[in-house]
């Protein structure tokens, strides 16, 4: 059996269990983001929401995707098959492959790299590129314009995101997710961070273009936005793209803040519960706050998301940068 | 002062925030408002006017006299009418015909009715699958006429002290 593991074909399978185990969850998690969206949406407006399909309407998503899948594919006159076809297995797989490094409890990582936050960062940028490619090759007005606003504000946010991430790194100390939790092991970052953690909630938002972010599908402007000439497959890979991103931001706004698998306070009842436990809960409840957020706010102004944007959050995190910066460094807080 | 103030509102987000905790007030809120539709409804006002019926009187005679009033009054044109002596020397109706596509529903032909025959029932509920199942014939409003009657006069006699 080692003989068997240590060699390439081995190496193969144990990556690709690997693989199974983050997804099949993650997947399934998506399905009821999905569904807890529309049942929070409802009881936040006084409806039900979907209560048919199932008990409590739990066998919805499912309904959904089967609906989607057998409708017939659609795909414009005007449009690049080619670059048509590709843009939402781009999205979707971008919002897949930043798994590998999420560390779900301590040392449960696919790849536990040492520049792990780089590449959460740069996969989460990348994820721009499906957006504009779909809305290129769509050969379309509004899913054009829907994915110029998605680049230029996907782009102003993440500069915010990288000081937010210096911050971490500083009072962290590591690249490393695995670290970073672990460095949290007194006090979570959201404490001493805090201004930097709302900054991060909000970028986050920006960043998955959720309301009141909202503005690459701009309903009531562009129809659908980017994905406004997509159905079937690829519509279903959009919406899949959309809330693994959601799940994902969630994750990492509870690895840089929240204490990732840590329970609160390392005490005998809260200790039993595994920290597998732990990141499932702080991950679910900031889904809920992306929700409670689309819920309560209108969408933002074009020139009102540019201006929080670059005059708001960048100073803001960039003074904060160098306050944290100065404060370790006075302090001898600074880790090794 | 109002400078400072305003600032740390907005630095603080406490308008947001009010905003957030309504919102989570009304997700606690129960009930929800919608109805369940097929399994809830709403209650219907005894002058709701929904699918045309032509009633019979109790001993199992049509009531409709061939006046040809409502035909005279629909303002859409809806209603055919074609009549002629039945073999006893009163005079029926050998054709009856409602285009329910043409119809407005405005209720007039049921005013216009010297003999309360032609009424607009509870029923909203007869969508079809092609249109010319939606042009009814004398057969099909009579058979509505059976079967809504009891509702029929129980919206009548409702309806009796206001008119």
């Amino acid at each position: 059996m080692d003989a068997f593991l240590a060699s390439p074909a081995g190496q193969v399978a144990i990556t690709f269990a690997h693989a199974l185990a983050i997804l099949v969850p993650l997947l399934i998690a998506v399905a009821y983001v999905t569904w807890a969206e529309r049942k929070v949406l409802a009881a936040m407006q006084l409806r039900k929401g979907p209560n048919v399909v199932g008990p409590f309407g739990l066998l919805q998503p499912f309904a959904d995707a089967l609906k989607a899948i057998f409708k017939e594919t659609i795909i414009p006159a005007g449009a690049n098959r080619v670059l048509f076809l590709i843009a939402p297995m781009i999205t979707v797989t971008l919002a897949l492959i930043a798994w590998a490094v999420i560390p779900v409890a301590d040392g449960w990582a696919a790849a536990d790299i040492n520049v792990g936050i780089l590449y959460l960062f740069a996969i989460s940028s990348l994820g721009v590129y499906g957006i504009i490619i779909a809305g290129w090759a769509s050969n379309s007005k509004y899913a054009f314009l829907g994915a110029l606003r998605s680049a230029a504000q996907m782009v102003s946010y993440e500069v915010s995101i990288g000081f937010v991430l210096v911050t971490v790194l500083l009072w962290a100390g590591s690249l490393n997710l695995n670290e970073i939790v672990r460095a949290q092991e007194r006090v979570w970052f959201f404490i001493p961070l805090f201004p930097m953690f709302v900054v991060f909630f909000i970028s986050a938002l920006a960043e998955t273009n959720r309301a009141p972010f909202d503005l690459p599908e701009g309903e009531s402007e562009l129809v659908a936005g980017f994905f406004v000439e997509y159905s079937t497959i690829g519509f279903t890979l959009f919406f899949l793209g959309e809330y693994a991103n959601i799940v994902l931001m969630s994750a990492m706004t509870t690895i840089l803040f929240m204490g990732g698998w840590q329970p609160p306070v390392h005490v005998e009842p809260f200790t039993w519960i595994p920290g597998v436990v732990w990141f499932i809960l702080k991950t679910l409840f900031f889904v809920f706050l992306f929700i409670w957020v689309r819920a309560t706010f209108p969408r933002y102004r074009y020139d009102q998301l540019m201006r929080l944007g670059w005059k708001v959050f960048l100073p803001l995190s960039l003074f904060w940068l160098i306050v944290t910066a100065a404060l370790l460094k006075l302090t001898g807080w600074l880790p090794a | 002062m109002s400078v400072l103030d305003r600032t740390a509102r907005s630095m603080l987000l406490s308008e947001l925030l009010s905003g957030m905790m309504l919102t989570l007030k009304y997700f606690f809120t129960k009930p929800a408002v919608t109805l369940d539709y097929p399994y809830e409804r709403y209650p219907l006002s005894p002058r709701f006017k929904g699918e045309h019926a032509l009633r019979r009187y109790p001993n199992g005679e049509e009531r409709c006299i061939a006046c040809k009033l409502c035909e005279a009054i629909c303002p859409a044109l809806a209603i055919t009418i074609e009549a002629e002596p039945r073999e006893d020397g009163s005079r029926r109706t050998t054709r009856y015909d409602i285009d329910m596509v043409k119809c407005i529903y405005c209720g007039m032909c049921e005013e216009a009715c010297p003999v309360d025959a032609i009424v607009e029932g509870p029923n909203l509920e007869f969508a079809t699958e092609t249109r010319e199942e939606l042009i009814y014939q004398k057969e099909k409003l009579l058979e509505n006429g059976d079967r809504w009657e009891p509702m029929i006069a129980e919206r009548l006699r409702l309806d009796a002290p206001y008119r």
